[in-house]
């Protein structure tokens, strides 16, 4: 690292190509049976227009603003885990699934909306969805996570 | 995305030169990076599509304008497979040489 300025992105981008098809991106961050393997024990589900998270006895749940199986969802993003970020302004996360002709499928995360958000938004950069994403690949395409 | 495209992308001090930039405040136009480096805007264009077909660097629409945002996943994937491996053979030979250190006590 160059400096050691904390620097907070209130609009970042990921992307990551997985070899798999948007329908088994889409049930990989929406089902409860997937998501806890990969996204740090979590279980996500959609229900009645919002996402529920639970992870032990800690449940929140976040607003849907759209949602296009396979290809986007769009929804509020509160870091319940964590009750100093729970209590900033909600954000929000943009899911893009675009399936590539070489049968990979690019997935690009959004997460933005971050002005009011600045504990989480340093939270999620660095490692926070790096984290995720390179989990979720490897979880996709071995059937393993990378650790945990 | 495969790693051949991120070590050559990385291979060039403009390209890194122009990462961090990006590292410090993400989400910005051809015109902002410009502006910060010695080179002509087709110079620069030039480095940010090594940098995209890398997916380094996505570029999104706002509007009118382009953004150029830094993509970390590559350089992640690239730690995990390469540089994880490395290191944590280095930290299990530290492991057994203490270990076996001990021992002999």
């Amino acid at each position: 690292m160059s400096t050691t300025t904390t620097n907070v992105q209130t609009t970042q981008v990921y992307q990551v190509f997985i070899l798999a098809t948007p329908e088994q991106i889409w049930d990989a961050i929406t089902k409860p049976e997937f998501t806890e393997r990969y996204f740090h024990g979590v279980r996500i589900e959609l229900r009645d227009g919002r996402r529920f998270s639970a992870l032990g006895d800690m449940e929140w749940d976040e607003e849907i603003l759209e949602a296009d199986e396979p290809r986007r969802l769009v929804h509020r993003w509160i870091a319940g885990y964590d009750p100093e970020m729970a209590a900033e302004e909600p954000s929000r996360v943009t899911w893009e699934i675009q399936p590539q002709e070489d049968g990979t499928t690019l997935l690009t995360v959004v997460h933005d909306k971050l002005e009011g958000a600045a504990k989480t938004a340093a939270s999620v950069s660095g490692t926070g969805w790096m984290f995720v994403l390179s989990n979720l690949k490897t979880f996709l395409e071995t059937g393993k996570p990378l650790s945990g | 995305m495969d790693a051949d495209h991120v070590f050559k992308a990385l291979a060039d001090p403009t390209r890194r030169h122009l990462l961090d930039r990006l590292f410090e405040r993400d989400g910005r136009t051809l015109t902002e990076l410009e502006s910060e480096l010695e080179m002509t805007r087709f110079g620069v264009m030039k480095h940010l599509r090594v940098l995209e077909d890398a997916g380094l660097v996505v570029p999104r629409r706002q509007g009118r304008e382009k953004l150029h945002f830094l993509n970390p996943v590559p350089i992640r994937l690239i730690h995990d497979r390469w540089i994880d491996k490395y290191t944590e053979h280095r930290a299990a030979a530290l492991a057994d040489l203490k270990h076996e250190l001990e021992e002999t006590a």
